[in-house]
């Protein structure tokens, strides 16, 4: 009954904080909505007993992803109200909800029909966040670390892109530029070596 | 009254609706990445439900490696972003014609 209530709750509120998010011209909107959003969502993994992924969602989106686009968004300046030019709405609202229904159905038709075994049961006897533990660091070892090295590689990719030197940054100048620096910097380098 | 896996699945679907629609529907690129983490966040949705009531848990597992995934492409995403805003002063997806496509 109350997860009944919990379910209904939560899931008006996301969907309406999502469709805002979508929906308004306000930057400043879409942000906090979007937030908001994804702290409702967390309640969703709660009520589902993944705990640890829920906490994970409340740490890695509404703090750090957040964090991320407030910063991208006092770059961009788009506190303005949004000017987008729109050719044909309605087809987007249909191509839309068709799309998404094939992928659900996509998705839900082999748990219809077959019987799906588990392959990595939960246990009683551990709580979530032991029971993934266990899991992730024996069966999944390895696509954890792959994905570190994918953090990794972002993180490096992240800093080099939109690093504080821009005015020397190899991606913005032009190919003549950058071979007129390198000559001008290469005597200075085998200098510096020297000492 | 009970809630059902089917329950769950179709806030995930009416979710990943809503997330196509905005990818659609956005010019304005920083809007659009907000769309598509809307349509990540659906996904997980359906993966921890499937995980509940299959009593397994990959789904689960399979939720964190897109959260990590997740991360990585708003870090990349808008450094790119920036990169571009810098060249051009504007981050609208209609003047993105260089390749003349």
């Amino acid at each position: 009954m109350f997860e009944a209530i919990a379910f209904y709750l939560f899931a008006a509120l996301t969907i309406g904080m999502f469709t805002i998010t979508v929906m308004t011209s306000q930057a400043l909107y879409a942000l906090t909505a979007m937030a908001a959003g994804m702290i409702f969502i967390s309640a969703f993994f709660f009520m589902l007993g993944a705990d640890f992924l829920g906490v994970v969602q409340i740490i890695v989106y509404t703090g750090a992803v957040m964090a991320l686009y407030a910063f991208g968004m006092m770059f961009f300046d788009t506190t303005r109200t949004l000017v987008e030019k729109r050719n044909n709405p309605r087809i987007i609202f249909i191509l839309g909800v068709m799309a998404a229904a094939l992928i659900v159905f996509i998705l839900v038709s082999p748990i219809i029909s077959t019987h799906l075994e588990a392959r990595y049961p939960i246990e009683a006897a551990f709580g979530n966040s032991q029971a993934i533990g266990m899991i992730l660091f024996t069966k999944f070892l390895v696509p954890f670390e792959l994905s570190a090295v994918m953090l990794l590689v972002a993180m490096i990719a992240g800093i080099v892109l939109a690093g504080k030197k821009m005015d020397k940054s190899l991606t913005l100048m032009a190919e003549e530029e950058i071979a007129l620096m390198s000559a001008t910097q290469a005597p200075k380098d085998t200098e510096e070596g020297a000492h | 009254m009970e809630i059902t896996l089917a329950h769950y699945l179709v806030l995930s679907g009416v979710l990943f609706a809503i997330g196509l629609i905005g990818v659609m529907r956005r010019k304005n690129l920083l809007m659009l990445f907000f769309a598509t983490e809307i349509l990540l966040n659906a996904t997980n949705i359906g993966f921890a439900a499937i995980a509940h009531f299959h009593n397994d848990l990959t789904g689960q597992m399979f939720a964190f490696f897109i959260i990590a995934i997740a991360a990585s492409e708003v870090a990349v995403g808008l450094g790119l972003l920036i990169v571009w805003y810098k060249r051009t002063g504007k981050i609208d997806l209609d003047i993105m014609t260089s390749m003349r496509g």
